[in-house]
């Protein structure tokens, strides 16, 4: 009898102890896009915080959204979510405060990058890449090089049958409104009647849509011209140098994503020593050489060797280009007949 | 416990999994079709309202079901002209090379749908192998436009779908008796009229039952669409899926997969009155 108190005693000590130091380990939960961040980011970052990562994946801005909204943000601490969801989520009050005081790799970034349209002074998301959507063509095999929106929305002959375009939503109609002058955020809805009838009259001429395999439809000649983002497109310069990017004349969109806390996070502290970890000059540089996206890192780029630059173009463009060009912004009341459209344009024949 | 009682309790696993499984969350469905999206993509629950019922019958939208209809009687028909004379075949066929056959039939199914779907973007498109085979052999001098095109969806649809058709009516022919056939060819009837006005008709459950199966599969599916028609031509699938998953308007797809249902189980029940029907006159013969 004496013992097994003596031996119970013992396990509950054991347990309390224990009990405790795991408690003392922190678990921070990010969900991120397959890929977007370097394989070892878990590894690295315990080793420089001690703090576990729980790495979910999410594949696409709605899959995540569809669940924080579900949930309140409840079971995750950091979101990577580009920018027009990062302002519904804040605009639903599921966000945390970024705590700049906590992010001293802050100041890593382009003064452009506190500029942002959605978050000026970056109140509640931290920019992780930023880019632009374009053409991308094979120079070696197109008659003439595109210069306009139009050249794919009423593509010549050559061509018909060779292009792709982007299926996601606010991509998909941004060519149009691009083409027609108007903005990429308007949701007036004879603007939209107009970019549908052309994105339908543009669809007859389209080898697809697709979001993710056209730049190896540019290196297989498959497609002459696609209409992709720069770091996409960069993919396929890698195995084909024939291959160029260009902004039309009309412009582009800036495309920006971010990183948020979710209000729901019960680790504010873990939260923006990760966020910033990921904003110090080593790991914007792996973006850049690994996705080939451009980082609003400005400690990263500069890290980055020059000759990359030289072989992917797009990427040498200055934060203060980039900031000509309209952001996505969240629709709000608008997404209705914004997705009411873009039904109708996928449904058509 | 009588045989009747037994035979409820014998259910009751099945009916529990299927209700608590598919009924009710069919049902949670199904109540969302009167409210509206919220803002944000959740639903707003302070309004219930008919709007999505009219918006489902918009022509825009119901040309869509109709396309896809006349997409999956086509592939349809075709799973039928090649899953007949094959099922046929391996009935006539000696009995120990038959389950041989079968496999072979069945084989396919070991792969993934997603893998093999994407075999036939290798096998169609301008760089693959039909066109090179086609280029090679000097037939053409430029490939031809086989993907991305409605044709191609359907080829996708009866590669994928054939071998149920073959089970079907190889089942509905094991179980004809060989007499009937018999008969018909000592009443006189050539081997043609016999298949026409015996054979055919005693199989036309197996027939239907094959039928249906490839319809129902057919136009709800969304990933052959998707792969093989570059996006181009929507059908019912992708219009939900695009619903639940890009424009987060829940309501809307709701609306639209309980048409769907709705068309779907009218087929089922129609087919079933009918099979009932064939066994009926079959049983009085």
């Amino acid at each position: 009898m004496k013992f097994r108190t003596l031996l119970a005693a013992a396990a509950g000590a054991v347990m309390l102890v224990s009990g405790t130091t795991m408690a003392l380990a922190e678990k921070l939960v990010i969900s991120n896009w397959d890929g977007y961040m370097p394989k070892d980011m878990a590894e690295k970052f315990k080793a420089a915080t001690g703090i576990d990562l729980e790495i979910a994946v999410h594949a696409t801005n709605e899959e995540i959204m569809g669940k924080v909204t579900a949930s309140g943000g409840e079971g995750y601490d950091v979101l990577f979510v580009s920018s027009p969801f990062a302002e519904a989520l804040n605009n639903l009050g599921l966000l945390a405060p970024i705590d700049h005081s906590k992010i001293p790799n802050l100041a890593n970034l382009y003064p452009e990058a506190n500029e942002l349209k959605h978050d000026p002074g970056n109140t509640f998301s931290v920019p992780y890449t930023w880019g632009t959507t374009g053409l991308c063509y094979r120079s070696d095999m197109v008659k003439t090089a595109p210069t306009s929106w139009n050249d794919l929305l009423s593509p010549t002959d050559d061509l018909k049958g060779k292009i792709t375009m982007l299926s996601t939503d606010r991509w998909l109609m941004a060519a149009g409104f691009l083409a027609d002058s108007l903005s990429v955020n308007t949701t007036d809805q004879a603007d939209l009647d107009k970019v549908r009838d052309q994105l339908i009259a543009a669809k007859r001429n389209l080898l697809a849509y697709d979001d993710t395999t056209f730049y190896s439809k540019l290196v297989s000649g498959e497609a002459l011209m696609v209409q992709a983002w720069d770091g996409w497109c960069n993919y396929g310069i890698t195995d084909k140098p024939d291959i160029k990017y260009v902004i039309p004349k009309e412009g582009s969109d800036l495309w920006v994503d971010t990183m948020v806390v979710t209000k729901a996070s019960k680790n504010p502290e873990a939260a923006a020593k990760f966020i910033d970890f990921v904003m110090n000059a080593e790991n914007g540089k792996w973006v850049v050489e690994n996705i080939m996206y451009k980082s609003p890192n400005k400690a990263g780029m500069e890290a980055v060797d020059k000759s990359l630059f030289e072989k992917y173009p797009n990427m040498s463009i200055t934060p203060a280009e980039l900031l000509k060009y309209e952001q996505l912004r969240d629709l709000g009341n608008g997404m209705k007949a914004f997705s009411k459209t873009v039904s109708e344009v996928m449904a058509a024949k | 416990m009588n045989a009747r009682s037994g035979t409820w309790l014998l259910m009751l696993p099945g009916l529990l999994w299927l209700g608590l499984l598919m009924v009710v969350p069919c049902l949670l469905i199904f109540v969302l079709i009167f409210f509206e999206r919220g803002i944000y993509g959740g639903i707003d629950w302070s309004a219930p309202t008919f709007e999505n019922v009219t918006r489902v019958f918009d022509p825009l939208y119901l040309t869509i079901f109709l396309d896809s209809a006349i997409i999956a009687g086509t592939a349809t028909l075709i799973a039928l002209l090649i899953g007949y004379p094959a099922a046929y075949a391996i009935a006539r066929a000696p009995a120990s090379r038959q389950t041989a056959m079968l496999f072979l039939a069945i084989l396919p199914f070991w792969t993934n749908y997603l893998i093999r779907t994407y075999a036939w973007i290798v096998l169609l498109n301008p760089a693959g192998l039909i066109n090179n085979l086609v280029i090679g052999l000097g037939l053409r001098s430029e490939p031809m436009t086989l993907l991305y095109t409605k044709p191609a969806v359907v080829l996708g649809l009866v590669y994928s779908y054939t071998p149920f058709v073959i089970l079907a009516i190889y089942s509905a022919l094991q179980r004809l008796d060989p007499s009937y056939a018999e008969a018909s060819r000592d009443l006189g009837a050539g081997a043609f009229q016999t298949f026409l006005r015996i054979t055919l008709p005693l199989t036309a459950p197996g027939v239907a039952a094959g039928a249906v199966f490839v319809f129902v599969l057919s136009v709800g599916n969304f990933v052959t669409p998707d792969l093989l028609g570059g996006g181009k031509f929507q059908m019912v699938g992708n219009l939900i899926y695009d619903q639940f998953l890009s424009a987060r308007d829940w309501p809307f797809g709701a609306a639209l997969s309980a048409l769907l249902i709705g068309l779907m189980m009218l087929l089922l029940f129609a087919q079933a009155i009918a099979s009932l029907r064939a066994r009926g006159d079959h049983a009085r013969a």
